[in-house]
């Protein structure tokens, strides 16, 4: 799992089945002193409360696609986690 | 498995279910011949603190085995404790 910082959101009315009511949000990768690291992903929500300026962490690939309800959502990264705090 | 060393650790309220009384740890990743290699956020299995290093799964379906799951968003694992490494 990486940090990353929400800097945006996605619209698309015309989905793949197995997407709808998803939201689709746009993150930056963030090093572990929360810099940007990378280029930005589109991530799926799957705390279905994350939004513009929170930090949180997200998965990729398999894992991201296990994260939404029913399993195997086709989605390649997926926020499983809004951060409160960082200790280093 | 990969060598880490934990540097920090995650506090987050708002997650996906799984993550629920779980330890999110941050941990430097280390490669074979010492370099330094990104890092991760890794579940912690093993009671480790910051300064451990330690021997991190980065595979799926190890680290829901782990967990005795057969679906969840997880990948990285903290599965030991490193007392030394010896290479010749």
């Amino acid at each position: 799992m990486q940090l990353g910082r929400v800097t945006g959101t996605v619209v698309a009315s015309v989905k793949t089945e197995g997407l709808e009511g998803i939201k689709f949000l746009v993150v930056q990768p963030l090093d572990k002193h929360q810099e940007p690291n990378g280029k930005p992903v589109i991530a799926a929500d799957a705390v279905y409360m994350a939004g513009p300026g929170e930090m949180v962490y997200f998965v990729a690939s398999r894992e991201a696609a296990e994260a939404l309800e029913p399993r195997f959502v086709p989605v390649d990264h997926a926020i499983v986690g809004i951060v409160d705090q960082v200790s280093l | 498995m990969k060598i880490g060393l934990v540097s920090g650790n995650v506090v987050s309220t708002i997650n996906h279910p799984f993550f629920e009384g779980h330890r999110l740890m941050i941990c430097d990743l280390i490669s074979p011949d010492g370099e330094p290699d990104g890092y991760t956020i890794a579940v912690d299995t093993v009671d480790a603190g910051v300064g451990d290093t330690v021997l991190i799964i980065d595979e799926g379906n190890s680290a829901r085995q782990i967990f005795g799951l057969t679906t969840g968003p997880i990948r990285a694992v903290i599965t030991g404790i490193i007392d030394s490494i010896d290479q010749t």
